[in-house]
C-alpha cells in the first residue's frame, strides 16, 4: 500500500512538468510584445530603451527554454511570479481567490454526490418505472443545459421574482450566496452521477455473485446495500474524481455570472488583460487540484475495495 | 427506449439543421443590419416573436441565424477532434511500443486538463474570434475518440479478417484504413456526436465569457452575454438563446445515447 502511494506520487511529477510545459509554451508564444504589456503602456511611440529595460527586467530577453526552466525552479518554492498588471507576487493573488473557488467546488460537489449518486441507485433498481424514467430524463437534460442559462433562469426566478436569495456577489463568505452558484456549479455533474451510477449499478445486477447472494437467500435488502452498493461506488469514484477536473473548469463560467470573486474571475481577467503570469499561474493552480483529488481517489480505491492489488 | 432515444434525438437534430441551412429564408429580419433603436428593448408581442434586444435586433431572427454558429463551430470542430483521435488512437494501437507509450501518456495528460481551461489557454494565445474557436476547440478533445480508437484496434488486431489481410499481403496503411476502420466506426460515432454537443457547449461558454465568437455576429452563448447586463429589466432576452443551446444539445446528446444503445453489442446483450 505505502509503496503504491509512492510510486504513484512519483508518477506525479512528470505529469506535472509535462502540463506546465504545454501551458507554458502555449501562453508565452503569445503574439505582442508581453514587455510593451508589461509597462502599461499602449502606446507605441515608447523609448525603445525602456522597452529593452522592461525586457530584461522581467526576463524576457532570455531564450524560452531558459525561462521555462527558470519557470519550474521557482514553482517549485512555490514562487509563480509577478503579475504584469498589478506587480504583486501571483502567489499572493491567487491564495487570495483559491478558497472562495474551493468553497463553491466542494459545496457543488456535496450536493451533486448527495443527491446524483442515490438517484441513479435507486433509478436502476426500478428500471422502467417512473422514478427511473423521470431521474434519466431529467440527467440527460441537465447533462445538456449550459450553466450560464440555467444560473441566469435561477438569478431571475429565485432573486428577482421571489426575492428569496442575493442575486449575485460574494456577501461575507455566506452561506446563503452561495447557494445559487453552488447549485449552478453542481447540477450538469450530479446528472452526470445520476447517468454514470444508473450503468453501474445494471451491469453489476447482472453478475454472477449477485445471482449467487440471491440463490444463498439473502433478502433483497441485504443483497442491495452489502453487495451492489460498495461494488457501485467503486464504479462510480472514479467518474466523479474525473469529472471533478470538468467541475473545477465550469468554476469560470459560474464565478463570472454569479460575479463571484474565485480564481475563475481572476483567470478570465487576466485573459483579457494579458497579464500572463496570471492566466498561467491560475491555469497552472485548477490543474493541480484536479491532480490532487485524482490521487486522492486512487489512494482510496484500498480502502473501498480491497481486490485491487498495489502491483 | 434506445428507439425512443434515437427518434426523438435524430428529429431534434435534422430540425436544427433545417433551421440553420435555410436561416435566411426562415428568419423575419435580418440578425444584424435591422436594427431599430426605435424598437429596442420589447418584450415579445406580434411584430417580434421573441422580443428584441436592447439594440431594437429581433431575437427570433438572431437566434435562427445562431444556429450556422453553434452547428458550425460543433461539427467542423469535433471533424477535427475525431481525425486526430482516429489516426493517433489507430497508429498507436497498430504499431504499439514506443508510439504507444507517446500517444497514451499525452492523451492522459489531455484528459486531466479540463477541457473549457485548455480551450481558454488557446484562446488567450489566439485571441477572440471565430476562427481562433474552431482552432481551440479542435484540439480540446480528442482524447476519448483516441483512447477508444486504441482499444479497438488492439481488439480488432488479432482477429481473423485482419490476419486473412495480413495473409493477402496488405500494406500497414491499407489494413488500417480500410480493413480496421470500417468496422469500428461505430463507437467512434457515437462519440462524436456527443463531442458535438460538448463543442457547442463549449462554443457557447467562450462567447459567453466574451472570449468566442464577438458581436454583432449573432451567437448564442454571445447573446447570453449581454442578455446578464438586462436581466432585471429585460429577462426575456435571457430565455430564447439558452433555449436554443438547450434543445440542441439535447438532441444530440439523445441521439448519441440512442445511437450507443444501438451499436454497442455489450449493452445490447445485458437487455
Amino acid at each position: 500500500m505505502l509503496a503504491y502511494a509512492i510510486r504513484r506520487l512519483l508518477q506525479f511529477i512528470p505529469t506535472i512538468l509535462v502540463i506546465t510545459l504545454i501551458i507554458f509554451l502555449l501562453l508565452n508564444v503569445l503574439p505582442g510584445n508581453a514587455a510593451l504589456m508589461a509597462a502599461g503602456d499602449q502606446d507605441h511611440n515608447i523609448d525603445i530603451h525602456y522597452i529593452e529595460m522592461m525586457k530584461k527586467d522581467w526576463g524576457l530577453d532570455k531564450p524560452i527554454w531558459l525561462r521555462y526552466v527558470l519557470y519550474v525552479k521557482d514553482m517549485a518554492t512555490g514562487n509563480l511570479g509577478l503579475s504584469f498588471l498589478r506587480r504583486e507576487p501571483v502567489r499572493d493573488l491567487i491564495t487570495d481567490r483559491l478558497w472562495p473557488t474551493l468553497k463553491l467546488a466542494i459545496m457543488a460537489m456535496v450536493i451533486a454526490v448527495s443527491f446524483g449518486i442515490p438517484l441513479g441507485f435507486f433509478s436502476a433498481l426500478r428500471q422502467g418505472r417512473w422514478l427511473d424514467t423521470f431521474t434519466m430524463m431529467g440527467a440527460v437534460s441537465g447533462v445538456s443545459m449550459p450553466q450560464f442559462w440555467l444560473g441566469l433562469l435561477l438569478m431571475f426566478f429565485v432573486s428577482v421574482k421571489l426575492r428569496l436569495l442575493p442575486p449575485m456577489g460574494y456577501g461575507d463568505g455566506n452561506f446563503i450566496n452561495m447557494i445559487l452558484p453552488a447549485f449552478t456549479l453542481g447540477v450538469g455533474y450530479m446528472a452526470l452521477l445520476a447517468r454514470t451510477t444508473r450503468a453501474a449499478v445494471v451491469e453489476i445486477l447482472t453478475a454472477d455473485y449477485i445471482r449467487t447472494a440471491r440463490a444463498k437467500g439473502l433478502s433483497e435488502l441485504l443483497v442491495n446495500s452489502n453487495h451492489v452498493w460498495r461494488n457501485t461506488l467503486v464504479l462510480v469514484m472514479t467518474t466523479a474524481g474525473l469529472q471533478f477536473g470538468a467541475l473545477m473548469g465550469q468554476t469560470v463560467i459560474v464565478e463570472k455570472l454569479f460575479s463571484w470573486p474565485g480564481l475563475g474571475s481572476l483567470l478570465v481577467d487576466s485573459i483579457f488583460q494579458r497579464d500572463i503570469p496570471v492566466t498561467q499561474g491560475c491555469i497552472l493552480t485548477i490543474i493541480m487540484v484536479f491532480l490532487i483529488v485524482n490521487l486522492t481517489v486512487d489512494l482510496l480505491y484500498g480502502f473501498i475495495d480491497p481486490r485491487i492489488s498495489y502491483k | 427506449m434506445a428507439r425512443t432515444n434515437l427518434v426523438v434525438g435524430g428529429l431534434t437534430t435534422l430540425i436544427i439543421i433545417i433551421v440553420a441551412v435555410f436561416a435566411p429564408l426562415l428568419a423575419p429580419y435580418h440578425p444584424v443590419d435591422d436594427a431599430d433603436l426605435m424598437v429596442s428593448d420589447e418584450p415579445p408581442n406580434n411584430k417580434f416573436f421573441f422580443g428584441t434586444d436592447n439594440q431594437g435586433r429581433d431575437i427570433l431572427s438572431r437566434v435562427i441565424f445562431g444556429a450556422r454558429i453553434s452547428l458550425s463551430v460543433g461539427l467542423i470542430s469535433q471533424a477535427f477532434n475525431t481525425l486526430i483521435g482516429i489516426i493517433l488512437g489507430m497508429t498507436a494501437g497498430f504499431f504499439g511500443k514506443w508510439w504507444d507509450d507517446i500517444v497514451m501518456g499525452l492523451t492522459n495528460i489531455m484528459l486531466s486538463i479540463p477541457s473549457l481551461i485548455f480551450a481558454l489557454a488557446i484562446m488567450a494565445l489566439l485571441g477572440p474570434g471565430l476562427l481562433n474557436v474552431f482552432i481551440a476547440l479542435g484540439f480540446t478533445n480528442w482524447s476519448y475518440t483516441c483512447r477508444i480508437t486504441r482499444s479497438q484496434v488492439l481488439s480488432a488486431r488479432s482477429l481473423d479478417y485482419v490476419t486473412a489481410a495480413r495473409a493477402l499481403g496488405y500494406g500497414q496503411n491499407r489494413i488500417m484504413f480500410t480493413q480496421i476502420l470500417p468496422n469500428i466506426v461505430g463507437p467512434i460515432l457515437v462519440i462524436a456526436t456527443l463531442g458535438v454537443a460538448y463543442a457547442i457547449l463549449l462554443e457557447a461558454s467562450l462567447s459567453f465569457l466574451g472570449l468566442g465568437v464577438q458581436p454583432p455576429t449573432p451567437s448564442w452563448g454571445g447573446m447570453l452575454s449581454t442578455a446578464r447586463e438586462q436581466l432585471f429589466t429585460a429577462p426575456w432576452i435571457s430565455i430564447f438563446p439558452g433555449m436554443a443551446i438547450f434543445i440542441t444539445v439535447l438532441g444530440l446528446n439523445l441521439l448519441g445515447d440512442g445511437l450507443r444503445d444501438i451499436l454497442d453489442p455489450h449493452i445490447t446483450k445485458q437487455k
